[in-house]
């Protein structure tokens, strides 16, 4: 119900939503779970495990109970906290874990199985027979178990994330936050003040309290306005810090969008923060701590602070007429803060033999709540004193078990908190993250006054760490007095008492683990589950280890705490994958012709990160084979253009250049004249291949390297290893050129006809041998010409700057379609290259050695060179060894697969028989069947043996016959 | 006419959000510099000599009337603008990179509130002030960042000069649409 005259909502807008599909309405400043509350709606959700009905218990991040889907379709959201949910207009929520409805859950039958459900029942359950787990069991308890439900359709939302530095880092904008960033900012230092609410304050927007001379959100709101009046400070509010790493980094998710009715298409719902602090002030606050007593879940059972959060910041109430179950003074405020508000207080219940009235209600000190009745929300609440058992009629009961401090972010680098028996509850351990100081609640400070003096108090600390001096800062005045209070963790009786709320532990469940020898806490917490919910226990771990404490006869410091991870509220993977969405997933690098290849219809395939295209469709063809055929065609007949600009370049530049690549390659280059290519091979120092390519020497001291496309960056930092560990005096030093060349294959009988038509000077006679390079120019443009060949013709590679690329691709390919040529693409490039027996990382993949490639006698004897030693190992210079083979189809219309295995013609196709298998295959127009490059055993004596190839993947069964790799003019005779 | 085209990789980009502005950047010719080893300091005396600007230090641009040279990583420099002196031959090696990289101009308040979503750099003014320049990562790609009086210098490797377009557009939309809020 709404309170007259209350709370800090803008009554003058009203603002329509849905729960359950039912209208409702609540305004500006409300919560969905305090605009629920003024509807008159308590139950809200049903539990994980018994389908218990379940209403809102805190106001804040922890609440285990109020957890709701949000929006609907794509976009709907399970599991959000109705109690962090801001009110928008057309907010959409629904209950979850409910079947037909939210009041009759049909689940709801296994509430009253509880005697046979507790903690590892299905552990001793599910036993027999033992292959009934895997098919039945385990399906069954996976269906029925889990908290809300995902759409199966993609995310429509859009996170972001980003990084942030600063001097401090605030976590928490309570009053000792306010005041460490206050102190901050006054000293000069740049700070982020974090907060996981939607406006600055903390329980100061809760509480009756005088701060300064005014009302506590008076001062809140001048403290705030005084901050950002300086250029030194960053707000971030509905931020939680979700966690503390290494090097004084926080992880934060900050909620950008989810409080809008209609956000704007471009604003990101939400953004997950990298935030690198060099000191860190935790004012994260303390939660109120449960008390567990028998049916402590029914729907108005709340915390007594929460409860003042809706009485004084939201002006609503969960009913007219309330009771209070306390272990501590403060909690009594509850009681003085309702009567205030004109509602009834049934009665006070403290637990304390001495505990006294500080206002006009009824207290029953020294007693009890035994139970609690009512059907979907709370009528009546049992009580024990000394005298006996009664019953009080109440819509509501406020509960205090005292405060634990929010020591969570202090755990994440493996700390565990400290018992202090003072207060007893945890608090930090001082150190426990670097940089990182605790203030106020969280350091188990809990007056008013106490929490803006620490605050200070630790900026101070954290300042002197910047180096910076502390600026003399007065803490306003406050209210000074906390109280005393005496822990009660459990109120034994009829009943079960509830610990974990979202995961449906009990006070049974946790002394039933130490009675089955499971009396470690870490190994209670991973029996019962307790703690394990996405709130990680933040209500109930502290009461369910002074349970397990009690009933293993030790104190809470020797039972000791297991530990608090990230995060420390839940964080949507999305925001944790933001920007890795569609084309978010990785750049795409493009060449200069990808414009005019798409243009002629060309798909393309991604090569590492590039777009190369496939083929270029003629008119007519409907399949890429046809087109693939053609183009292999047209390179053999006439001439054929590709863009090859995706070949890594390196420039190497300098007297030692030789000697740096006598290291990397296994033949040598120092010898190769200026104006001539050499093919070289690089191992890796285990003697494997890494990569192959050519290296062309322009002129003395200048040299350019050529990588495959997949090695490129591997290359690089193999020259980078090479220089600085082995060759660090040599003069030479080398740079990727990759992106500032264009260059294309032109390829073909006709290459040199095309080459001649657009250079300034064609190239005459016999000029230009193969494996030449040389300055070109082309229409005053500087270019290069290379005279190698990658498909076994006559063939140029012809490079300019990339910006001239586009327009020299269409030239080319205008001038080689004059002759009857054409562009041809990657597909077509393939096919030539296995006709004449090259290698890609296809052969070279890691695994094979020069040996193996049949290409040990490029090794040099003469020099020395990466993975020379290890590649003359005797296991690696095996004639048992796989080596690599042709193989070809014996008919036309039989298709050898790559990826196959070869076995011998009369043997069965199992592994033990495995002889070899396929790495590259195509359908060679030229010869008119299947052709393959693969290794074989011994393969190299092998040629002309028939053998059975086997693909068991696509079901290929046919005998081929092993011969030469090289198929294609294997004299040279036509490159040459 | 000319036999052969120019086009460049982002062909005229300018793109505007909110007070935001991204432009395609012209830097002009940009030849790479790695001194050989020892060769450090008289290769910074040539550039004095030739250009008044000397080898950069780590994060450091140089400037002079005749251009800009940007620290680019161990031992290496890019030069902005000018011709690298001849007097460099035998000191360091010099590649013509001009064509490698693609320029993006960022300006605009918020322009550091754009970057801080792809570049993991500490990017206040105060600790990385204009003129600095630092080659780190945009997203996944390499990228040499110099901050100026007005918003940013972003190099990016030609070929993914459209990627990194698109990916600070998107983020300069985000923040457009925070100012907003």
């Amino acid at each position: 119900m709404r309170l007259p005259d209350r709370g800090r909502i803008d009554r003058s807008v009203s603002l329509p939503f849905s729960f359950d599909g039912k209208l409702l309405t609540g305004h500006p400043g409300d919560t969905l779970a305090s605009a629920l509350m003024a509807n008159g709606i308590g139950l809200v959700g049903r539990s994980f495990k018994y389908h218990r009905p379940r209403g809102v218990m805190t106001a804040g991040s922890e609440e285990p109970n109020a957890l709701v889907e949000i929006g609907s379709g794509a976009a709907m959201v399970p599991n959000i906290r109705a109690t962090m949910q801001e009110l928008c207009e057309g907010l959409e929520a629904r209950s979850q874990n409910c079947w037909p409805s939210l009041q009759a859950d049909l689940l709801s039958v296994n509430d009253l199985l509880w005697p046979f459900l507790g903690s590892g029942f299905y552990y001793k359950t599910f036993m027999w027979p033992r292959s009934f787990w895997e098919s039945v069991y385990e399906p069954i308890i996976r269906r029925a178990a889990g908290l809300g439900r995902l759409t199966a359709e993609p995310d429509p939302a859009r996170y972001e994330k980003a990084f942030a530095q600063c001097d401090l880092l605030v976590i928490g904008a309570g009053p000792a936050g306010l005041m460490a960033a206050l102190a901050g900012v006054e000293a000069g230092v740049d700070v982020i003040l974090a907060d996981e609410g939607s406006e600055p304050g903390g329980r100061l927007l809760s509480e009756r309290e005088q701060v300064g001379g005014m009302p506590a959100a008076d001062w809140v709101e001048q403290t705030l306005a005084r901050l950002q009046a300086s250029p030194h400070f960053r707000f971030l509010p509905r931020t939680s810090v979700d966690g503390a790493y290494d090097g004084g980094v926080y992880g934060a998710y900050e909620r950008v969008s989810e409080h809008l009715c209609k956000p704007d298409p471009d604003l990101p719902k939400g953004c997950f923060w990298r935030i690198t602090a060099r000191a860190t002030v935790l004012a994260a606050g303390a939660i109120e701590r449960p008390i567990a007593f028998p049916d402590n879940d029914r729907p108005g059972v709340m915390m007594a602070g929460a409860l003042r959060s809706y009485l004084n910041r939201y002006g609503t109430a969960p009913g007219k007429r309330i009771a209070l179950f306390a272990t501590n003074d403060d909690a009594h405020r509850t009681a003085r803060d309702l009567l205030e508000a004109g509602l009834e207080v049934a009665a006070v219940i403290d637990s304390r033999e001495d505990a006294t009235a500080s206002g006009d209600y009824q207290l029953f000190a020294g007693a009890r709540v035994t139970g609690t009745r009512g059907r979907h929300g709370l009528r009546q609440v049992r009580i024990e004193t000394g005298s006996g058992t009664q019953t009080i009629a109440a819509d509501a009961l406020a509960v205090s078990g005292g405060w634990n401090p929010s020591v969570h972010l202090t755990c994440h680098m493996g700390a565990r908190p400290e018992w202090d028996a003072g207060i007893e509850a945890f608090v930090p351990k001082p150190g426990a993250v670097p940089g990182l100081v605790a203030a106020g609640a969280a350091r188990g400070v809990f007056d008013t006054s106490g929490c803006l003096a620490d605050g200070l108090r630790a900026a101070g600390e954290a300042i002197a760490r910047l180096g910076g001096t502390a600026p003399s800062l007065t803490p306003p005045a406050a209210d000074a007095v906390s109280g005393t209070g005496r822990a009660l963790w459990l109120v034994e009786g009829k009943g079960r008492a509830w610990l974990d709320f979202q995961n449906d532990v009990t006070s049974k469940d946790v002394t039933g683990a130490a009675q089955e020898g499971y009396d470690s806490v870490e190994y209670m917490k991973r029996y019962t589950t307790q703690g394990m919910a996405p709130d990680q226990g933040k209500n109930s771990n502290v009461n369910a280890l002074a349970i397990l404490a009690d009933a293993t006869g030790r104190t809470i410091p020797e039972t000791g705490t297991t530990i608090y991870r990230p995060p420390f509220s839940p964080v949507p993977i999305g925001a944790m994958g933001a920007g890795g969405q569609g084309k978010g997933f990785a750049p795409e690098r493009l060449t200069s012709s990808h414009e005019a290849s798409l243009k002629r219809g060309a798909p393309m395939i991604e090569a590492g990160l590039w777009y190369r295209p496939s083929y270029f469709p003629a008119p007519g063809e409907t399949h890429w084979r046809e087109s693939c055929d053609r183009e292999v065609r047209m390179v053999r007949g006439s001439v054929g253009i590709c863009d090859v600009s995706t070949l890594g370049k390196i420039e190497l530049m300098g007297p030692d250049v030789g000697a740096l690549l006598d290291m990397v390659y296994i033949n040598r280059f120092s010898t190769l004249k200026p104006g001539r290519v050499r093919y070289g091979l690089m191992l890796r120092e285990d003697g494997h291949v890494m990569d192959d390519g050519t290296t062309a020497r322009p002129s003395l001291e200048h040299w350019a390297m050529t990588t495959t496309t997949a090695a490129a960056g591997q290359v690089m930092a193999h020259l980078e290893m090479v220089q600085q560990c082995f060759l660090p005096r040599a003069r030479v030093r080398f740079t990727s050129t990759t992106d500032a060349w264009a260059q294309f294959a032109i390829a073909g009988p006709r290459a040199r006809d095309v080459v001649n038509a657009v250079l300034d000077q064609p190239l005459l006679g016999k000029a230009f041998s193969f494996m030449q390079c040389g300055a070109v120019s082309l229409g005053g443009i500087s270019g290069r010409l290379f005279r190698i060949s990658f498909s076994g013709e006559h063939a140029y590679e012809l490079a300019v700057p990339s910006r001239y690329g586009a327009s020299l691709f269409r030239l080319l390919v205008a001038q080689a379609e004059g002759f009857g040529g054409g562009a041809y693409g990657i597909e077509a490039l393939n096919v030539l290259r296995i006709e004449k027996g090259l290698l890609t990382h296809a052969e070279l993949h890691g695994r094979t050695t020069a040996f193996d490639l049949g290409l040990q006698r490029m090794m040099s004897t003469r020099k020395t060179f990466i993975g020379k030693a290890a590649a003359a190992r005797p296991g690696l210079v095996e004639e048992t060894r796989e080596q690599l083979v042709g193989l070809r189809a014996l008919a036309a219309g039989e298709e050898l697969t790559a990826g196959a295995h070869l076995f011998a013609r009369d043997a069965d196709p199992t592994r033990l028989n495995d002889q070899g298998y396929v790495t590259s295959a195509c359908h060679s127009p030229t010869f008119g069947r299947s052709i393959a490059l693969g290794f074989l055993r011994r393969g190299r004596s092998r040629h002309g043996e028939l053998l059975r190839l086997v693909d068991h993947l696509r079901g290929v069964d046919v005998i081929c016959e092993v011969c030469d790799p090289v198929f294609f003019d294997a004299q040279g005779g036509r490159m040459r | 006419m000319k036999l052969l085209q120019a086009v460049s990789p982002l062909g005229g980009l300018d793109r505007s959000h909110g007070a935001l502005r991204l432009r395609a950047g012209e830097p002009g010719r940009i030849t790479w510099i790695a001194p050989y080893p020892g060769e450090e300091t008289n290769c910074s005396h040539a550039l004095q000599a030739a250009l008044s600007l000397s080898f950069p230090s780590p994060g450091e641009t140089r400037s002079s009337l005749a251009g800009r040279i940007l620290w680019s990583g161990r031992v290496q420099a890019l030069l902005l603008g000018p011709q690298a002196p001849a007097t460099l031959s035998g000191l360091a090696a010099v590649v013509d990179q001009s064509e490698a990289w693609a320029a993006l101009n960022l300006e605009g308040a918020g322009a550091v509130e754009v970057l801080q979503r792809l570049v993991p750099l500490d990017l206040r003014a105060a600790v990385f002030p204009a003129w600095r320049t630092a080659r780190s990562l945009l997203g996944h790609m390499n990228t040499q960042i110099t901050p100026r009086p007005d918003g940013f210098e972003i190099l990016v490797a030609c070929s993914m000069a459209h990627t990194a377009a698109r990916e600070i557009e998107e983020a300069m939309r985000s923040v457009a649409a925070r100012s907003q809020l």
